[in-house]
């Protein structure tokens, strides 16, 4: 459907251009102007450069000597020395661990809860499903200060507090209840013939849904495997909140000891927002390529 | 047949009764199991869907639910720093809060300072949902064109979305920095006053504005995209024959075959946005003064940063936004429903 649509102006303009109806006024999609062609060249270059900019500007600044951090050059005496403090003088790759231990788990747990849930919505009818959707839509509107008192106290009680585990349940509930829509949409795209043929195969629901339907959700699957990682990997209120002591702390709570100490210190700083950003970027290169197929069924459904 | 496709796409959002896959027809509609006999049929019939949301059930029910059930009971009490259990070296001091009914609420609606965080809430949240919705679509529609370089513009575009929030937070702060920053250093360039970005009330309003938008774009454009990609393409054609005008075009196929994708990012993107933590707390911490404080802050306000942390003012705080937030998801699904939309 969509390499169907995107390849259509081109042969749509040759075609409808010729019937010669008041000229200039019609224009066939895919065939502009050379202005409107320059405009829209201007435009997305501006808005590109406008979406880069801030980010390009820190990863120049990182490799800027301390001292020459705020000037306005684009390169200035280009230096490794922000990265190698940070590494050697910081507990900087102890937190980035802890990190990637906590978001890599919620990611995959968070995927197969969701595709799980979305399946099950997407195919069964049953009790509680109403409400179970509707649930999810209202859980996206709790205020964190609402809950992150009570579960302070409710992680403490379970001995969750400065666990891993404790930071990544409570990340599940923030990335599951939108991705089990997003996969809901997603499966609700896939046609039901492929469960009947399962079926009379001799598969079992679960098999039915492990086997063939999660290997055609992939572009799903990549969304939802996504915002998981993003969530869980951006996330700073709860993560400040339970999470103390040098060894155990996340990104987000480490690097908030380390504005205090070194407030007007911005080299360090753009070297670590540098290094947060890459496993971010890694994701959403593999990613991207996804995004919008998987967000073309999820969200038109969903 | 087009039509007839991109209709179905519209109507299938949630609909209950739209069970057009044969399989998931095994029963007709919830049995109300009234005896043991029923239960056990429904249980039978129902197993693998139910095991299959389980855990979802499980995380949310303890996670959410009980945490929101003590936070309804807190904000009915009058539990701060001082008074609720804690552990202080070897001596463990017992809670001694009381029950103190809706004092809080009351408390809370009377104090004018409730209603300007109200104001500039419902401000930030209209001014980011349109502006990001805006510029979402117009860049949708651009990038859902053929031409060189398409797949560059996109991923630039969605960039702002791959980095992890307080690390695009700190870059803007960076480049809003009075003193240090570029945007002044270029403005000082040209010759214009440094403009306090952060440190005046209007232009920090504008400011916080402008990042949540930057943040935002991306997610509306990819999900506009998405939705502009599943628009037959023999709708347009049939458009062109028919001598239809680009605006038009865009007007009567690309707004209504935008319909149901808009209406599920807007509510989101509106729930989103009034909840947004970060962006404020890390960009001027609600300052200057108090000017960008919009009511989940206030609220962590409550909580982690007045002395005494007041626990029950900063619930019951959440508990208003919470229903002000359910108030809105009924009258805009109310409104929905009303045109027709079934959701």
């Amino acid at each position: 459907m969509a390499a169907s649509t995107t390849t259509a102006p081109t042969e749509a303009g040759k075609t409808a251009a010729t019937p010669g109806k008041a000229p200039g006024k019609v224009r066939a999609r895919g065939q502009r102007s050379p202005l409107a062609s320059f405009g829209l060249h201007a435009t997305l270059a501006v808005a590109a450069v406008v979406a880069v900019f801030p980010v390009l500007w820190v990863l120049l600044t990182s490799l800027k000597p301390a001292q020459h951090a705020i000037t306005t050059d684009f390169v200035k005496d280009p230096t490794l020395e922000n990265y190698r403090y940070l590494v050697e003088e910081t507990s900087f790759f102890t937190w980035f661990g802890n990190s990637l231990l906590v978001a890599g788990i919620t990611t995959v747990l968070g995927v197969f809860i969701a595709a799980t849930t979305g399946y099950a919505v997407s195919r069964f009818r049953f009790p509680g499903m109403k409400p179970l959707m509707w649930t999810l839509l209202i859980t996206q509107m709790f205020p964190m200060a609402i809950l992150i008192v009570p579960l302070y106290n409710l992680m403490g009680q379970l001995g969750l507090l400065n666990q891993p585990v404790g930071l990544i349940i409570t990340y599940l509930t923030i990335a599951v209840p939108f991705c089990a829509w997003m996969m809901k949409g997603f499966f609700d795209t896939i046609p039901a013939e492929i469960d009947e043929s399962g079926r009379v195969d001799g598969l079992t629901p679960f098999g039915t849904f492990w086997r063939l339907i999660l290997p055609l959700a992939r572009p799903g699957l990549a969304v939802t495997a996504f915002y998981s990682f993003i969530t869980a990997w951006g996330e700073v209120a709860y993560a400040s909140a339970f999470m103390v002591g040098d060894e155990n702390l996340t990104l987000a709570g480490g690097l908030q000891t380390f504005v205090t100490q070194y407030t007007a210190n911005w080299g360090p700083m753009t070297a670590a927002s540098v290094l947060i950003a890459i496993p971010a970027a890694i994701f959403f290169v593999f990613a991207q390529r996804h995004l919008v197929a998987g967000m073309t069924a999820g969200a038109t459904k969903g | 047949m087009a039509a007839h496709t991109s209709q179905s796409v519209a109507k299938a959002a949630g609909d209950e009764t739209d069970v057009a896959r044969g399989r998931s027809r095994r029963t007709d509609g919830p049995q109300r199991a009234a005896n043991r006999g029923g239960l056990k049929r429904a249980f039978a019939t129902h197993w693998y869907a139910w095991a299959m949301v389980a855990p979802v059930v499980l995380v949310l029910g303890i996670i959410i639910g009980w945490p929101l059930v003590r936070g309804v009971y807190l904000s009915l009490t009058d539990a701060n720093e001082r008074n609720v259990a804690r552990t202080i070296g070897a001596n463990h001091i017992e809670a001694t809060y009381a029950f103190v009914g809706l004092d809080n609420y009351a408390a809370v609606l009377s104090d004018p300072v409730f209603w300007q965080r109200l104001v500039w809430t419902v401000v930030w949240t209209v001014a980011c949902v349109t502006v990001t919705f805006a510029l979402g679509l117009a860049l949708a529609n651009m990038l859902n064109r053929e031409f060189k370089g398409r797949a560059l513009y996109r991923m630039a575009l969605i960039l702002p979305w791959a980095v992890p929030g307080f690390v695009s937070v700190f870059a803007w702060r960076f480049l809003f920095n009075r003193d240090n920053g570029i945007l002044n250093k270029l403005l000082d360039g040209g010759g214009i006053a440094a403009i306090p970005w952060l440190d005046d009330p209007t232009w920090a309003k504008l400011s916080v504005i402008t990042v949540n938008v930057w943040l935002g774009i991306p997610f509306m454009m990819v999900a506009l995209l998405g939705g502009l990609q599943s628009i037959p393409g023999e709708l347009y054609e049939a458009a062109e024959m028919d001598g239809a005008t680009t605006w038009q075009r865009f007007r009567h196929i690309t707004l209504p075959g935008l319909r149901s994708v808009s209406m599920t990012v807007i509510l989101l993107s509106t729930i989103w946005t009034f909840n947004m933590f970060p962006v404020i707390f890390l960009l001027t911490r609600g300052g200057p003064g108090d000017s960008t404080e919009i009511l989940v802050t206030q609220a962590f306000r409550e909580a982690f940063v007045a002395s005494p942390r007041d626990f029950a003012g900063s619930a019951t705080w959440g508990v208003l936004i919470l229903a002000l937030l359910m108030i809105f998801a009924l009258v805009y699904r109310r409104a929905l429903r009303k045109q027709g939309e079934v959701w």
